[in-house]
């Protein structure tokens, strides 16, 4: 391994302008003429709109327009749309509700978009937009997940009858209940998983400019994929034609999953900007990222694990309700199903699974991947259960686990996951030795004579992501292949430029990407520029999201690096004066075999674009090559996380004393970028198992909407993390990369609450555990034991 | 339209400004100076700190109006001659930062931890002393191990004082 090369810990090339205040986040961006949009939203959860009278806002100074739902139907732009289709159970599509960038008629969540004013200053649109005199009708308000479905509850969407959008299942529900049969023993739980504010900390932003000399737009977006907005803003919003729009991702300051999605707020400063002929901006106050971000997670969910006398798992049986939100958002159907069901088996081999997964409408934020984007939720279900059938059937976890691991590859779970590769042991092993989990029992008594309560959880999760194999993600109802591109051009010089369809906005990928060039080429770091982010640069890429940057993003990378290499032999040969056969590249040069003939690449460089050295009818001037590349199957990163806390019964704190993850991610190009990503993916979970929690209340006003009510980790929240790996390569994809991005988020949250349920000595306690609630359950615990000794 | 004048990195400016105007505000809009960033409405998320006559000020909880006569210095102000500051390189070597969005505002708000608390700093110091820095990126952890790297090599007496 070299020191720029894969596996080195290199110091990141994008840190030099963010250290330095030098990033451009589209807030920093600034267009000459440019205007400013501030939206009027919705105070009501669900209400008509009865009328919208502009006449006294129109007038107020700096306003240039005022525009509404009826503008939008006028220019027959098209809806906002879920690209990803689901079919119930009985065949039928999901009922996928209108969703016009301004609300046409109806209002189906508080923040929910009526109209936009457009005026010279900040300022003057805030004004102007308080003097927007929306009358509404209110309308009873479905705010509660439960009841959603009741038929008393007020219709969200006049398609969607009892507010349900699907109706989904997997598995074999027969073959389940004829395990349950045979069980000795059935762990049943019924817990939520809670709904989550993203809270990247740049808040969503877009500059919308439209140029009539060329009948071109420009969009700058916070948008972890650029190339995707832009083919809905074209194809099914109908704004332009593609070749006529350039989509642009500069510095983004974080996305976790809330940057994927095509807002009505960008949709609405793009077209805006050619009725006022002028750029139109818009940053959220971080009041608007609560209200209208996407949200995250929101489910309830039943689930039975049924097991032998010996503790093997023999069905599992999984009812989940999911909330939807007000509207379909891009990819929100299939984050509840077909991100969620296939992780349903964990790390074990169990023979019969049966999922049902009921969709609803509600009158809140829409809700979409964050995170994890069903993994997260998936195993939460399965090591809790697990966790607890241990507890109840007096077995250790650890060995519990052991007994049930899947262990031949490749396996074919009965939720259509097919795994490929995994040594799931060996981290537990690994997790268990960090942990120091032998001496656990000491620990606990030792503190208890503090009086403190401690206690240990662990998470032996499994993750599917390097979304997607496209025919696979076709099948399922995705309406894109999910395939990623890179361009890697070689200039004169030797420099190399690697046009790549992924984005970072925080992964580091203009140093791992470049590293796996410089390994590959044999080129110093210095001499590769990572290019992503702008459509008229990069023809076409699907984007971040679903751990697939590495994964698949590099595959493609590492394809074109082929090409060019055989490519650069060609030319070599001619050079060099041998036949192509007796050409190698190694370590940055083009050698002769068995001579001491070489050539080093930035030569080869030159020669072909000088190209007199060659045939040119039968070899192409210039060095440049493309890659499309598609995942042959999802990877499944693995590992074990084991947390271990201590709360205070007093007042309920829980201190986490341990935090131990063993990853397998398969190949790791820069192990200080990926810990670095298991960190912040630990802190999320850690926030939603602990501090987190979006609460709406029964008018379905939302009641956490700012910083004052939602509690985000802070550092003197956190531990410092023990991370370490284990490797089994991934066979599906040329580097043998899992990916990591999302891997922390997944584990963690359940883990933290294995370990506080262990600690408090109850199961009936939910996230988020605040001090309040863990303060409650333990009181709760102690009046129930002091009853059952009387 | 009130006129503020004051010190920005060690340049006397002078900006016209609404009297309603936020510091950080004038900062990114008036003065170009965009490394300073704004993250939230409740002045928590400590995007926007700088340093204002020596102290960590968080730039969105006050008036630029208020700064008539100040020394301002922001995360621009901190290299000299092209060469970053012990704590900007800190953050660097130690993966402190992923997005960059947090980062200014975390190494303004380090450097006056390091002024008050001094260059030996633990790990349970610097947690609390970051309570009104967000970041949703990193986990903390490796910000508290470049800003324990970065106190310790400003002992050295590199580097500008902010």
């Amino acid at each position: 391994m070299s020191a720029t090369g894969v596996g080195a810990r290199v110091r990141r090339v994008e840190d030099q302008r963010f250290i330095t205040g030098r990033g451009q986040y589209t807030d920093d961006i600034h267009r000459p003429y440019e205007t400013h949009a501030c939206f009027v939203r919705s105070p009501h959860a669900h209400a008509t709109i009865k009328g919208i009278d502009k006449k006294k806002a129109e007038k107020m100074p700096g306003v240039l327009a005022i525009l509404t739902g009826d503008d939008i139907a006028a220019d027959k732009l098209g809806d906002l749309f879920c690209g990803w289709m689901v079919l119930s159970k009985d065949g039928s599509q999901m009922k996928n509700g209108s969703h016009p960038a301004l609300a046409k008629g109806k209002v189906r969540y508080v923040g929910d978009h009526v109209a936009v004013v457009i005026a010279e200053t900040l300022d003057q649109a805030k004004d102007a937009a308080a003097e927007v005199n929306v009358s509404y009708g209110t309308l009873p308000a479905v705010a509660d997940l439960a009841k959603a479905r009741d038929p008393k509850a007020a219709l969200i969407h006049d398609n969607a009858p009892n507010n349900t959008v699907y109706e989904w299942v997997l598995g074999d529900a027969d073959a389940v209940k004829a395990a349950f049969e045979q069980a000795k023993h059935i762990t049943k739980l019924t817990f939520a998983n809670n709904r989550l504010i993203p809270n990247a900390i740049e808040p969503r932003a877009a500059i919308g400019e439209y140029e009539p000399g060329t009948d071109t737009f420009t969009l700058w977006s916070t948008s972890q994929n650029p190339h995707v907005l832009r083919l809905g803003l074209s194809a099914f919003i109908g704004l332009a034609p593609e070749h006529k729009f350039r989509v642009i991702s500069p510095d983004v300051g974080g996305g976790f999953g809330s940057k994927i999605f095509i807002y009505p707020e960008e949709t609405v400063c793009i077209w805006a900007s050619k009725k006022v002929g002028r750029p139109v901006r818009w940053t959220a106050e971080r009041s608007e990222s609560f209200q209208a971000d996407a949200h995250g997670r929101d489910h309830i969910t039943t689930v039975e694990l049924g097991l032998d006398a010996n503790g093997k798992m023999l069905g599992l049986r999984v009812k989940t309700l999911a909330n939807l939100g007000a509207y379909l958002s891009t990819f929100s159907s299939a984050v509840p199903t077909f991100l969620y069901a296939p992780l349903l088996s964990g790390q074990y081999a169990i023979p019969a699974i049966f999922c049902e997964v009921d969709g609803v409408y509600t009158n809140t934020a829409p809700v979409d991947a964050y995170r994890g984007a069903g993994r997260p939720e998936a195993c939460y279900v399965i090591e809790r259960a697990v966790e607890v059938a241990a507890r109840e059937m007096n077995m250790d976890p650890a060995e519990l686990r052991k007994r049930n691991f899947v262990r031949t590859f490749p396996y074919q779970t009965p939720v259509a996951s097919l795994y490929d590769a995994g040594d799931y042991q060996a981290s537990l092993d690994k997790a268990m030795q960090m942990a120091d989990y032998k001496n656990f029992g000491k620990r606990k008594s030792e503190a208890a004579r503090k009086g403190k309560l401690r206690g240990i959880g662990f998470s032996a999760y499994i993750e599917a992501c390097g979304v997607a194999p496209s025919n696979l993600a076709g099948a399922l109802g995705c309406g894109v292949g999910l395939w990623e591109s890179a361009d890697v051009a070689v200039t004169p010089t030797g420099m190399v430029e690697v046009l790549t369809g992924s984005h970072s906005h925080g992964q580091g990928h203009e140093t791992t990407f470049a590293q796996l060039v410089s390994e590959r080429l044999g080129i110093p770091m210095d001499h590769i520029s990572i290019i992503h982010g702008d459509t008229d640069k990069v023809q076409f890429g699907m984007g971040t999201y679903g751990s697939r940057s590495g994964s698949v993003g590099m595959s493609a990378i590492a394809m074109a690096l082929d090409k060019v290499i055989a490519k650069g032999k060609q030319v070599a040969a001619h050079v060099l004066e041998a036949a192509d056969a007796d050409i190698e590249f190694k370590d940055g040069r083009f050698k002769v075999a068995g001579t001491d003939k070489s050539a080093a690449f930035g030569e080869i460089a030159l020669a072909a674009y000088v190209a007199h050295k060659f045939p040119t009818a039968h070899i192409e001037p210039g060095l440049k090559e493309h890659a499309f590349y598609d995942p042959t199957n999802f990877t499944f990163p693995a590992g074990t996380h084991i947390c271990e806390v201590e709360i205070d019964p007093d007042t309920g704190v829980t201190d986490i004393v341990n935090w131990v993850a063993v990853d397998d991610f398969g190949t790791i190009i820069n192990p200080m970028i990926v810990e670095g990503q298991v960190h912040g993916g630990i802190a999320q979970g850690i926030g939603q198992a602990l501090l987190e929690n979006c609460v709406y209340d029964s008018n379905g006003q939302l009641v956490t909407g700012s910083y004052m009510d939602y509690a985000m980790p802070r550092a003197d929240n956190l531990p410092s993390f023990k991370v370490d790996y284990t490797t089994t390569k991934c066979p599906s994809n040329p580097l043998g990369m899992k990916g990591c991005g999302e891997a922390g988020a997944i584990a963690s949250p359940v883990a933290l609450m294995n370990a506080i349920t262990n600690a408090i000595g109850t199961e009936d306690i939910a996230m988020p555990a605040t001090s309040k609630n863990v303060w409650h359950a333990i009181q709760k615990t102690k009046s129930q034991q002091r009853r059952a000794a009387e | 339209m009130p006129t503020v004048a004051m010190k920005v990195n060690g340049r006397s400016v002078s900006v016209e400004v609404d009297p309603h105007t936020l510091l950080v505000q004038a900062l990114r809009g008036k003065l170009r100076l965009t490394g300073t960033h704004v993250g939230c409405d409740t002045s928590q998320c400590g995007s926007c700190v700088v340093h204002v006559n020596g102290r960590a000020i968080k730039s969105c909880t006050m008036l630029a109006v208020q700064a008539e006569g100040a020394e301002v210095t922001t995360i621009e102000g901190l290299a000299t001659n092209g060469h970053l500051h012990p704590m900007q390189e800190a953050f660097r070597d130690n993966h402190g930062l992923q997005c960059g969005f947090c980062t200014p505002g975390m190494i303004m708000s380090a450097l006056d931890m390091v002024k008050r608390k001094g260059h030996e700093l633990d790990e349970r110091t610097i947690r609390e002393e970051l309570e009104g820095n967000f970041c949703r990126c990193t986990g903390y952890h490796n910000i508290v191990k470049a800003v324990a790297a970065g106190a310790k090599a400003m002992k050295n007496g590199k580097g500008a004082s902010a």
